[in-house]
């Protein structure tokens, strides 16, 4: 059924009609809105005999699902940003014991400086974690991807974390089209647990492993998550029948078939991106783009097969590794490593930066011409950084990097009268 | 109660290997066999459970395995062997594992150092949600890993009066990693990382925390302080505990031959004295309420308890009187605070 209704609230009605056993989650913007409102349809006894569970941290709020889950419960949370952080721990270890715990990420920055609004830095900074890591490009992908996302994790049996971005998605307004109920019911199976605590079957899980078998331990979390490289393409196609829309898979294209130019982004940037390709195409540029759906595991080959006739890649992310550069582009350049491909990373969007139509498009038509540098930070104003380079220079205390720069470039009012 | 879940069945066998040993012979608590049934400890009956098997890798005369043995047993028979538990990183984790071993006959899981009273919680949550609350759940942890590390989860857990027995071994130090100090390490202490040197030998005074008193601050159903030295009185807190619901609390002192510097042999001895000076003192409480304190006829002075242990070593030296003082002062406040007298 058509709603015009926010991310968030459609992203909370479409877990409620997976029927999580135990919800535990723990405020952070921009997640909020998501379990408020499953907190309201679980106390209204619309989720069957659910328990949420008002943790009192992220850190509580993963263990907790950890406890649940190990019981046999289908389980769900939700955070962001330093949330994840402070849960991290907790979150190698569900994905280590191998528990399919449904996690929404609504994607913001990390601090220090405090940043409350979007990038991709609190999902790359668990990318190594064990979890599958699957991007949603709108609300309705983002609706519909939780729903296969259970299934995901429950066949496989690893947790799922489903990045959404904060405040571009979380409280956007859009039409989506709710699932019904029953299509939800019919498309995900009962939860039979790989293990469990059971009195009548006692087993100790969480047990120390040596040298003797933590390769082999580790291994079989990485084998699984190659595993899942089919299986959420074969999921996303199931959906995609019985749900009569496609929103799964571990890529989607746009327009990048025959062109010789391909972007690559994930999250709801690609939006943004794929309206300026739109333009661009009008005007005979050969431009397309290809979204990353699933981050983790990475789909390495498939996107070798569809960049092998490419010209050149501009891989666009909204976080990098400091002292490094672009994390997404050095993924791609692994794909690519029997290509001889110009690979271009951009980093833009940082702490919600605004990524305008006029920025992707001067970027994009510098990439046509093969003039941008390896790495680019889209908008950055370099003049600013080096002034405050040279006030730390200068040999007195020159304070709080951060707030010398709001102040140079004069946001603050305040600055200018000083 | 089934036999699979309390295992005792192989014990009984005349060609079993191992027979049902008591293991109160040979201790003070031997009348234990000359008790009337239904006071004997757990361990004295049939009905053992056994939830921590021998063969495990605990130091000779460790109180944590003997307490927790106790304790569980104790448990598994309050529920009918419905119980699944729950366990911190820290000695009795490491002891009790690594596979392909386990002495754990209940289900069990290891998650974390720092989010047992958590992952007890969502346990719980399950349990509700799938309508089994005949099964019963409990969580462990070490001094470090409830006071410390994990007390942020704690409170949680106690101010939501979750569904949980939580059963804190405190041996007083971090003695897993190698004895350094937690925040219940008490005044004058020595450890790894509180040494007997300076103006002020071992752990300095004034700091710490007495976590019954911050359970009880929390009027959770059921806060109790046991002994590995009185088990009867043990086994009949985690009986009342078991009978409740709601969050649940019991902190047993256990001796630390390693890290405290007794002799294995003193295990019981030293938990008796720390009873006995008003060290460790035996209380229960319901919702904040203090109902019940072990009696002191006559209190030991500190020194009997202080020098059996190498930790305190330096606080009979010359110039140190003032530590022994303060030691005694603690434990004459604590007789005072609880009434144990």
């Amino acid at each position: 059924m058509l709603q015009q209704i926010e991310g968030s609230y459609a992203v909370a009605e479409a877990v409620a009609m997976c029927m999580p056993e135990v919800v535990a989650a723990y405020p952070i913007t921009p997640q909020t809105h998501i379990v408020e409102h499953i907190g309201e349809l679980v106390k209204a006894g619309k989720v069957g005999s659910c328990e949420y569970i008002n943790v009192d941290s992220e850190f509580s709020a993963m263990s907790a699902c950890i406890g649940s889950s190990v019981m046999g419960a289908r389980t769900y949370t939700a955070t962001a940003s330093q949330g994840l952080l402070f849960m991290m721990e907790a979150v190698y270890n569900a994905s280590g014991l191998g528990l399919p715990i449904v996690m929404t990420l609504g994607n913001r920055s990390i601090g220090a400086p405090i940043n409350i609004w979007n990038d991709h830095t609190d999902a790359l900074a668990a990318r190594d974690s064990g979890w599958i890591q699957l991007f949603v490009e709108t609300n309705q992908q983002a609706v519909d991807v939780h729903i296969q996302a259970f299934k995901l994790a429950e066949a496989i049996s690893l947790p799922v974390m489903v990045c959404m971005d904060g405040f571009v998605l979380t409280h956007a307004y859009e039409r989506i089209d709710m699932p019904d109920k029953s299509q939800v019911e019919s498309f995900l199976p009962p939860f039979v647990p790989k293990q469990k605590l059971d009195p009548d079957q006692p087993v100790s899980i969480g047990a120390m492993v040596g040298p003797e078998a933590f390769t082999e331990v580790r291994y079989l979390a990485h084998h699984k998550q190659l595993e899942a490289l089919e299986i959420i393409d074969d999921i996303g196609e199931e959906f995609a029948e019985l749900f009569g829309r496609s929103s799964g898979g571990l890529v989607s294209c746009f327009d990048c078939g025959d062109a010789d130019t391909i972007v690559i982004a994930a999250g709801s940037v690609v939006g943004t991106i794929k309206s300026v390709i739109k333009d661009m195409r009008d005007e005979g540029h050969s431009i397309g783009v290809v979204s990353i759906r699933s981050m983790r595991p990475f789909p390495r080959f498939k996107l070798a097969k569809v960049l092998q006739k490419a010209k050149r890649v501009i891989v666009f992310e909204k976080a990098f590794s400091v002292g490094v550069g672009g994390v997404l582009a050095l993924d791609v350049q692994w794909a690519l490593h029997n290509y001889s491909l110009p690979l271009y990373s951009v980093i833009g969007g940082l702490g919600g930066r605004s990524i305008t139509r006029a920025s992707l498009r001067k970027l994009f038509d510098k990439g046509l011409r093969d003039q941008l540098p390896q790495t680019h930070f889209l908008d950055l104003d370099i003049d600013a950084v080096n002034r405050e380079l040279a006030r730390e220079r200068s040999g007195d205390r020159s304070g709080p990097a951060a707030e010398n720069i709001v102040r140079d470039l004069g946001v603050v009012s305040a600055a200018k009268t000083s | 109660m089934t036999d699979k879940v309390k295992g005792f069945s192989v014990y009984d066998s005349e060609d079993s290997p191992q027979r049902l040993k008591f293991y109160q012979t040979g201790t003070l608590t031997v009348g234990n066999r000359l008790l009337d049934a239904k006071l004997r400890t757990v361990q004295a009956t049939k009905e053992r459970a056994n939830a921590i098997t021998s063969g495990h890798r605990a130091c000779q005369g460790c109180g944590e395995a003997l307490g927790a043995r106790y304790a569980v047993d104790a448990a598994m028979l309050a529920c009918d062997g419905k119980l699944v538990a729950t366990n911190a990183t820290g000695c009795l984790e490491v002891f009790t594992t690594p596979y392909p071993e386990t002495a754990w006959q209940l289900p069990w899981i290891h998650s974390l150092f720092g989010n047992t009273p958590a992952v007890a919680t969502g346990m719980a949550a399950a349990l509700k949600a799938k309508g089994q609350t005949d099964i019963r759940v409990l969580a462990q942890g070490g001094d470090g890993g409830t006071a410390d590390i994990g007390f942020g989860c704690l409170s949680g857990m106690f101010e939501r009066n979750d569904d949980v027995l939580y059963i804190c071994y405190n041996n007083q130090a971090y003695m897993n990693t190698g004895v350094q100090r937690s925040s219940q390490t008490p005044g004058a202490a020595r450890t790894a990382t509180t040494m007997p040197v300076g103006p002020e030998p071992g752990n300095v005074f004034g700091t710490g925390k007495y976590l019954p008193a911050i359970a009880m601050a929390h009027e959770i159903p059921y806060v109790a302080t046991a002994s590995i030295h009185h088990l009867h009185d043990l086994e009949a807190k985690v009986h009342k505990a078991m009978s409740m619901r709601g969050a649940r609390y019991i902190e047993i002192l256990v001796t630390c031959p390693l890290g405290w510097g007794s002799a294995p042999a003193d295990t019981i001895k030293v938990a008796r004295l720390a009873v006995e000076t008003g060290l460790w003192p035996l209380i229960e409480a319901e919702h904040g309420e203090l109902t019940g304190s072990h009696q002191l006829e006559r209190p030991r002075p500190v020194e009997d308890y202080l020098k059996l242990q190498r930790r305190f070593a330096h606080v009979f030296k010359p110039g140190n009187e003032w530590e022994l003082d303060n030691l005694q002062a603690l434990a004459d406040r604590n007789i005072r605070r609880y009434g144990l007298k």
